[in-house]
């Protein structure tokens, strides 16, 4: 019991600043990225580290059940498509808790991806950990990282383009823009861009 | 007999007309920021929802519990549709009607998140359900970027009255 109850103390530290902790924080552009070890619909798990080819990574929050995210698959498809042979493969996360939306749940994600033909791997984001380091918040929300050394940074945070309703209205293809300055050494001009998109359901609070 | 049909129908019809009177005006962000920006000091509850979003759904009946509860109250409520203007007479107005919703809904039409969301407030980082209370004339503002209880939005705005 003794040897317990520094551990229980630090358990309750821990779970209260997460509680307390603003959702709206998380990484910015020029942040490192901490690795993540998460299951994909194929059953092994995936790592940044993995894939040691990769100059980078376009990250995807995203889910099935997101009519947002769903208006955005077939361009995240493409994404994986354009970027994976420049060194840049898409990695899509869902973060929703199952529980609430079951959806969500593991085995529809694998029906979802093997329905759509994902070319990339889509992990689950079980503890919801991964979405709250890197300040997600909606689905689909993107986040471009760049090798550096070991290291990850955060290059780009945002939307794919400017129209979610219609890709053929699309008029600035905010993604694209980035990953020309961000493949050509240098910053994104616009590293930052706003986007709508279903709340991430989070678990509930015990 | 026909005609009495006619008058049969353009009776039903006549008294259907209240349940159309609730009316979703569709508008550009520069119109919208005005509304934000009036000053005077009525409290506004600005919630920003869509039909697609199930806990913005969800949320919408206590909001309007709340607003009907407060409307002795120098209060408005502002229900903002992020849905697409292409589904104002498809979903919009259907399910305005159809859950009989009393307070003002309008129809953001802006395709672009991104040259408008953070002039709305910082904070936000564009999920939905989002509320705004805000009171001009006292300078005092309050942003949540999550789903409300009838309790919680009570609570919030209790701050402001």
């Amino acid at each position: 019991m003794k040897k317990l109850l520094p551990l229980l103390a630090l358990c309750v530290v821990l779970l209260s600043s997460f509680a307390l902790r603003p959702a709206a924080e998380g990484y910015k552009v020029g942040d490192k990225a901490t690795d993540f070890k998460l299951k994909n619909v194929d059953g092994k798990v995936v790592s940044l580290a993995d894939n040691k080819a990769a100059k980078g990574y376009i990250v995807v929050f995203t889910c099935n059940t997101c009519p947002f995210a769903q208006a955005y698959e077939d361009r995240i498809l493409a994404l994986d498509k354009k970027y994976a042979p420049l060194g840049y493969p898409v990695v899509a996360i869902n973060p929703n808790d199952a529980a609430s939306v079951p959806g969500d749940s593991y085995a529809a994600m694998q029906s979802r991806a093997k329905e759509h033909g994902y070319t990339f791997p889509y992990l689950q984001d079980e503890t919801q950990q991964v979405a709250r380091t890197f300040g997600a918040t909606r689905t689909p929300h993107l986040y471009v990282l760049r090798r550096q050394g070991a290291d990850f940074v955060v290059s780009y945070v945002g939307a794919i383009d400017d129209n979610s309703e219609d890709a053929k209205l699309v008029k600035t293809k905010y993604l694209d823009n980035a990953m020309t300055d961000i493949m050509a050494g240098k910053p994104a001009a616009t590293s930052t861009t706003q986007a709508i998109g279903c709340g991430i359901k989070w678990k509930k609070k015990a | 007999m026909l005609r009495f049909r006619f008058f049969l129908a353009s009776a039903a019809f006549l008294l259907a007309a209240p349940g159309f009177a609730q009316r979703v005006a569709v508008l550009k962000f520069p119109e919208l920021q005005k509304r934000l920006a009036r000053p005077g000091d009525t409290t506004y509850v600005v919630n920003f929802w869509a039909t697609w979003c199930g806990p913005c759904v969800q949320e919408l009946p206590d909001f309007e519990k709340v607003r009907a509860a407060q409307a002795g109250q120098k209060v408005r409520f502002v229900l903002v549709s992020l849905d697409y203007a292409s589904q104002l007479d498809k979903k919009v107005k259907p399910f305005v009607q159809k859950r009989g919703l009393k307070s003002e809904v309008l129809l953001l039409d802006e395709t672009d998140p991104n040259t408008w969301l953070q002039r709305v407030d910082k904070k936000w980082s564009g999920s939905i359900p989002f509320t705004l209370i805000y009171n001009n004339q006292a300078r005092k503002r309050a942003t949540f970027e999550q789903p409300l209880t009838a309790a919680e939005l009570t609570a919030e705005l209790r701050k402001f009255l």
